[in-house]
């Protein structure tokens, strides 16, 4: 018993302890959210690279909180962003796509009336392989036929089949007689969403009949990727597929340009047309899959949430947007001078964007 | 098997036991062989982790002889802090290195020289400065940090041999790097800003320390509101309830929580804590709600075990001298059971820490260079920035990564040891 007495306060001081930090942690939640002194930022993962570079230096050079950064993707950020107005809602969306009409319509629905637009400059997407490998020229027709589900029939009847072709050399005779195995991004990935559009779209189109189809036809024939192995999802994570890619010598990868720059050691990228994916050719639009980035800053927030003004003029200053700023170093591809100026004025100008007028 | 007529039992034992003996061998071989292989994934894990994560212990450094002019630092030459505060440091780094190397004239030349200093260089000068004012106008050699790029180069996880436009480092800047180590100005030093800082886009100066921190206030909520109720759910069900359909349902209830994915939980989160209570998204308070929905049944499971064990006989001796039913939970149950409750807890707990997939839905993946100073900061997750960090396009991340992955094993370790400790301290035997 006596041992007993001596271990009972033990516990109860372990409770008081535990009660005490349960009802602190309560208290601070009262006063939850009076004020919000820090932008917050949500939406795309492509983006997120260089905003938060943008964001540090912001936070280092301002008088102001560095801003956070959610990585939600442009669909799941551009829903929050468009939830309202107040502080518990998001002051700015990055996207790696252009916001659409039915975005802009819940926008305004829910009082988010005025939108400004900045597009910061354009991302690359490449093929690439291991460098051990031999170095890939594709037509976007041979990336459709490589990928898609259904394609139009070898023997030339003017109909969809199930994609018959296992290596590249039965697509193109200059292709290397390998099997076809490319490593890409999962559905819910904006650059996805670029693929489909910029490869398969156009690749589909090449075949006259595809393009006859009417549009739900020719989306779900273009936009359906094989399910056969041959299109394999590797996540989210590029870094893992140019890991993959330089294990295995004979699987392409899919991803984002800034990855190739980096891992230039490792990896090559496919010429596209006869392009190859290079720095001046993506940003003097010779490249094909190319695609704009942009970011979304809802006005009514300006002057509310401190520095959101400043923010803007931080991300397009010179030393952060022009082709030798900081964020070309991380691998965004600039615009050119004459459109970066009218991008630049527009924003400091706040003015907001409408769906027709498109810049 | 069956035995033959006219043979002994004995007989029969005995044409049997070579065949027991070597299955018996048999089991015990592939109870090793198990063992082995589970050992064997472990090492290897382990090696890999730590052969990826020691580099980032070490960061390159440059040896630079900083002229701290005053007509950079402090033109007006009143020490206005803001002045301080506020002046180009980044270019005493940058003359630094130029009066180095007088032959590169060229403005692009000069361009990748400088790339070759990390921007942490200036942010380094300017606390220096600031923490000694007088430093201003004299002449001292400081180690600074430089680029990621230079950092990878000089640890060898970049070979120098490939062609030029292969690597990160053009053929002038790599010449540069040499010629500095040649004249042993480049070291690499203790990467104290890994342990330090918070996220940040330059290798050089990203640290798990605001993860840490968000991670430490998320499971202090999730520790004072799942244990306290989860062990007063676990006693009353156990004591005091009378056994009927209810109790039942909620035990069904409570054991199916327990296996419900943690995404759900998120999702949850999401709508009633910031959607209904209007709590403000990523921070640790929400993590922490959310986190002990999640570990409440298990700890309700764990201690109600633990209350099972404790012996009848005990209640009934302490019911038997006079004790109330509340003195006889108090005094006598709870002590003893205290240790098995403790254990679920650590489980749970371990669990919340590794937990990443609910923190998604409620903004916890975000870039967070701040310090958090409140659980109503914002801030992240360690298992959030390994994710965040295996997802850069740097190489140096590389590293990094590994090496948050061994902080987030350490906090594990730490906080299982404290645990053991405490279950220690109350545990008794009878």
């Amino acid at each position: 018993m006596g041992n007993q007495t001596r271990h009972s306060p033990g516990i109860s001081r372990l409770m008081c302890f535990i009660l005490a930090t349960a009802s602190a942690a309560a208290c601070g939640s009262a006063q939850a959210q009076a004020a919000r002194d820090y932008i917050s930022i949500v939406g795309s993962s492509t983006v997120y690279p260089f905003a938060t570079v943008v964001a540090e230096q912001f936070g280092r050079t301002t008088k102001f909180k560095t801003p956070k950064i959610e990585s939600t993707g442009t669909g799941g950020g551009l829903k929050l962003f468009c939830n309202g107005v107040g502080v518990q809602h998001p002051d700015i969306a990055n996207a790696s796509r252009r916001i659409t009409q039915t975005e802009v319509d819940t926008c305004a629905k829910n009082g988010v009336k005025e939108i400004v637009e900045v597009k910061i400059g354009y991302d690359g997407i490449v093929v690439a392989n291991s460098k051990s490998a031999p170095h890939f020229n594709l037509a976007l027709r041979d990336l459709y036929l490589a990928l898609a589900k259904n394609v139009p029939d070898p023997a030339g009847a003017p109909k969809l089949v199930p994609n018959p072709y296992k290596k590249w050399s039965e697509i193109n005779a200059k292709l290397p007689a390998d099997k076809i195995e490319i490593l890409g991004p999962p559905p819910t990935s904006g650059t996805r969403d670029a693929f489909l559009e910029l490869v398969m779209e156009p690749g589909a189109k090449t075949f006259p009949f595809v393009a006859g189809l009417d549009k739900d036809a020719f989306t779900a024939g273009s936009h359906t990727l094989r399910e056969d192995g041959a299109y394999i999802e590797a996540g989210e994570n590029d870094n893992l597929i140019v890991q993959k890619l330089e294990a295995n010598p004979h699987q392409l990868g899919i991803f984002g340009y800034s990855f190739l720059e980096q891992n230039a050691d490792k990896i090559q990228g496919s010429q596209i047309n006869g392009v190859g994916p290079e720095f001046e050719a993506i940003s003097a639009g010779k490249y094909p899959i190319s695609r704009p980035l942009f970011f979304y800053v809802k006005k009514a927030h300006v002057g509310v949430i401190p520095g959101i003004k400043e923010y803007l003029s931080e991300f397009t200053s010179d030393a952060a947007l022009s082709d030798t700023g900081y964020l070309s170093d991380k691998g965004l591809i600039p615009m050119n001078d004459k459109e970066r100026k009218a991008v630049v004025a527009d924003a400091k100008g706040l003015a907001a964007m409408t769906m027709s007028g498109g810049h | 098997m069956s035995s033959k007529p006219g043979e002994s039992v004995k007989d029969v034992v005995a044409r049997g036991i070579s065949r027991r003996y070597r299955n018996e061998r048999i089991f015990r071989a592939l109870g090793l062989g198990a063992l082995c292989i589970g050992l064997g994934f472990l090492a290897f894990f382990f090696y890999t982790l730590i052969a990826n994560s020691y580099t980032a212990l070490r960061q390159t450094r440059v040896l630079l002889d900083i002229n701290f002019d005053a007509a950079v630092i402090d033109p007006a030459g009143n020490r206005a802090p803001d002045d301080l505060a506020t002046a180009d440091y980044q270019r005493l780094a940058r003359d630094a290195l130029n009066a180095m190397f007088p032959d590169i004239t060229a403005r692009a030349e000069r361009r990748e020289l400088n790339a070759l200093l990390s921007s942490g260089a200036g942010l380094e000068l300017r606390s220096l400065v600031i923490g000694t004012p007088t430093l201003i106008g004299t002449k001292e050699p400081v180690w600074l940090l430089v680029d990621d790029d230079v950092d990878v180069v000089v640890k060898g996880h970049m070979s120098r041999d490939l062609p030029e436009n292969q690597r990160r480092l053009n053929d002038r800047q790599l010449r540069v790097v040499m010629a500095l180590e040649q004249q042993g100005r480049i070291e690499q030093r203790f990467n104290r800003y890994f342990f330090t800082n918070g996220d940040s886009r330059d290798p050089e100066l990203a640290g798990i320390w605001s993860a840490t921190v968000g991670s430490f206030f998320m499971l202090l909520v999730t520790l004072a509101l799942s244990f306290p109720v989860a062990v007063a759910t676990a006693i009353y069900l156990e004591e005091f309830a009378s056994r009927n359909r209810w109790t039942d349902l909620i035990e069904v209830n409570i054991n199916n929580l327990a296996a419900v994915p943690s995404i759900v939980f998120g999702l949850l989160g999401l709508a009633l804590f910031i959607n209904l209570f209007g709590l403000p998204r990523s921070a640790p308070l929400v993590g922490g709600l959310v986190l002990s929905l999640m570990t409440l049944p298990v700890i309700i499971i764990a201690s109600r075990a633990a209350l099972t064990a404790v012996p009848p006989s005990i209640r009934e001796a302490a019911l038997g001298l006079g004790a109330s039913k509340m003195q006889m939970v108090m005094h006598h149950v709870l002590p003893l059971a205290m240790p098995g409750m403790l254990t679920g807890t650590i489980i749970g707990m371990a669990r919340a820490l590794g937990e990443s997939a609910p923190l998604l839905m409620i903004g916890m993946v975000a870039f967070i260079v701040d310090i958090p100073k409140s659980p109503l900061s914002p801030s992240t997750a360690l298992p959030v920035q390994v994710y965040l960090w295996a997802d850069s396009p740097e190489r140096a991340f590389v590293e990094r990564t590994s090496a948050a992955i061994v902080v987030l094993l350490v906090f594990l370790l730490v906080m299982n040891a404290t645990a053991i400790l405490l279950r220690k301290h109350f545990e008794r035997r009878y």
